[in-house]
């Protein structure tokens, strides 16, 4: 099953965040809380998706040598468009503006997150419109799930509560300083890579097998 | 203002270890610190530039004709381009000073640093003309130096050390540099 190859490959086998490592600007910046960071992951999956169509829809028509130049094109354009729809949603309730102030910089610089310039010269540039679709979404799924789950380990730790809703009142206002961000992805990065490392062992899950990106000379 | 500039770039809110900006190469080519220093230089370089040219694009051709909901594409586009044109120029220049920048070049275009410092440019209230708006650049590159030098020679120690199997590589640089983010935490108390 191919859906299923793929859907492996996103979330765990080369989850973007844990595994690849890609994208780490937006990670330490937007996991200070649950809620930014599934708003971020949103943002991130939805330019994933369209950027990974269009690009396969046009992967016979682009030139080889202005490749990258046009992939970098497109995504600007579904950053933009991004942008523009989180505003106007955020004209209309207050906590969507709320997860677009938060993003403040971070949401522009989705045009240079690595993953998705990745997603597009490594998979969608020689893959099916359908595969590549497919491919965007696990991406940015197992992309927002780490997001959210380290925001979700930060909001609680220092600030003693999840999604906005408090817990108690222990706080360690250190996991909500710029230290505390690296720390903990640091943590959760090796947390991932040991169980990962178990499971591979245990039940010969083996690395990706029919869909191992082909890496191009950039 | 060259003063505030200065230390609120390099120190204050650096954009490695406080602003979150640039960190992939900051983990990436961390790995020596003469490398290191190569990329810092080239970055800087290309802040400067790209402050120079993306503010007046931004509030002069863009803003006047309200077309200012195309930042993103206009400023990756420069930014781009701006880079591709550098690498042909010192290629041409001097071959030695390609030698020791050129690899650095092409990765530069998707340095969250670089559009990063032409978005910040249009909200940073220090940032009040096209001359500031490069100073503004410059001391970023340099405290993006600054970090990136420090973490290399940090690494070149580290890695000979025995670490946990599954903490080498990604985790323990995070850790060494959550460290480091510590330290420049203290300059957030200093107002001006």
């Amino acid at each position: 099953m191919k859906v299923k190859e793929l859907a492996l490959d996103g979330i765990v086998r080369q989850n973007p965040a844990l595994k690849l490592v890609l994208g780490t600007c937006s990670i330490l910046a937007l996991s200070n809380e649950a809620i930014n960071g599934l708003g971020m992951g949103a943002a991130v999956t939805f330019v994933l998706v369209c950027s990974n169509l269009v690009i396969s829809i046009l992967r016979n028509i682009i030139p080889d040598k202005v490749r990258i130049p046009a992939f970098i094109l497109i995504i600007a354009t579904f950053v933009t468009v991004v942008k523009m729809l989180l505003y106007y949603l955020g004209s209309k309730s207050a906590a969507i503006m709320g997860i677009y102030n938060a993003m403040g910089v971070f949401l522009p610089l989705i045009v240079v997150n690595c993953i998705i310039l990745a997603r597009a010269e490594s998979f969608a540039s020689h893959n099916t419109i359908g595969l590549s679709v497919m491919d965007g979404l696990f991406m940015g799924i197992g992309y927002t799930v780490a997001l959210t789950l380290l925001g979700a380990v930060r909001e609680i730790l220092g600030n003693g509560s999840i999604f906005g809703v408090a817990l108690w009142n222990f706080k360690i206002a250190f996991f909500t300083t710029p230290a505390g961000a690296f720390m903990t992805y640091g943590m959760f990065i090796a947390l991932f890579t040991f169980v990962y490392d178990r499971i591979v062992r245990k039940q010969k899950l083996g690395g990706a097998k029919i869909l191992k990106p082909k890496t191009t000379e950039v | 203002m060259v003063f505030s500039l200065a230390i609120a770039g390099i120190f204050i809110s650096n954009y490695v270890v406080v602003q979150f900006l640039g960190i992939c190469p900051f983990l990436g080519l961390s790995k020596k610190v003469d490398s290191a220093l190569g990329m810092g230089v080239a970055v800087t370089f290309v802040m400067v530039l790209a402050s120079l040219i993306t503010y007046p694009i931004y509030t002069y051709i863009m803003l006047p004709n309200g077309i200012e909901y195309l930042e993103i594409i206009v400023f990756i586009f420069v930014i781009a381009s701006l880079v591709q044109i550098l690498e042909m120029v010192i290629r041409k220049m001097s071959p030695s000073l390609y030698k020791a920048m050129g690899v650095y070049l092409p990765l530069i275009t998707t340095n969250c640093a670089i559009l990063g410092v032409a978005e910040i440019n249009l909200t940073y209230e220090l940032v009040t003309g096209v001359f500031s708006a490069a100073l503004n650049g410059l001391f970023s590159g340099i405290g993006f130096t600054l970090a990136i030098v420090i973490l290399a020679g940090l690494r070149e120690k580290i890695d000979k050390l025995p670490t946990p199997k599954h903490m080498r590589g990604f985790p323990i640089s995070m850790i060494t540099a959550g460290i480091m983010a510590m330290a420049f935490y203290v300059f957030t108390f200093i107002t001006m």
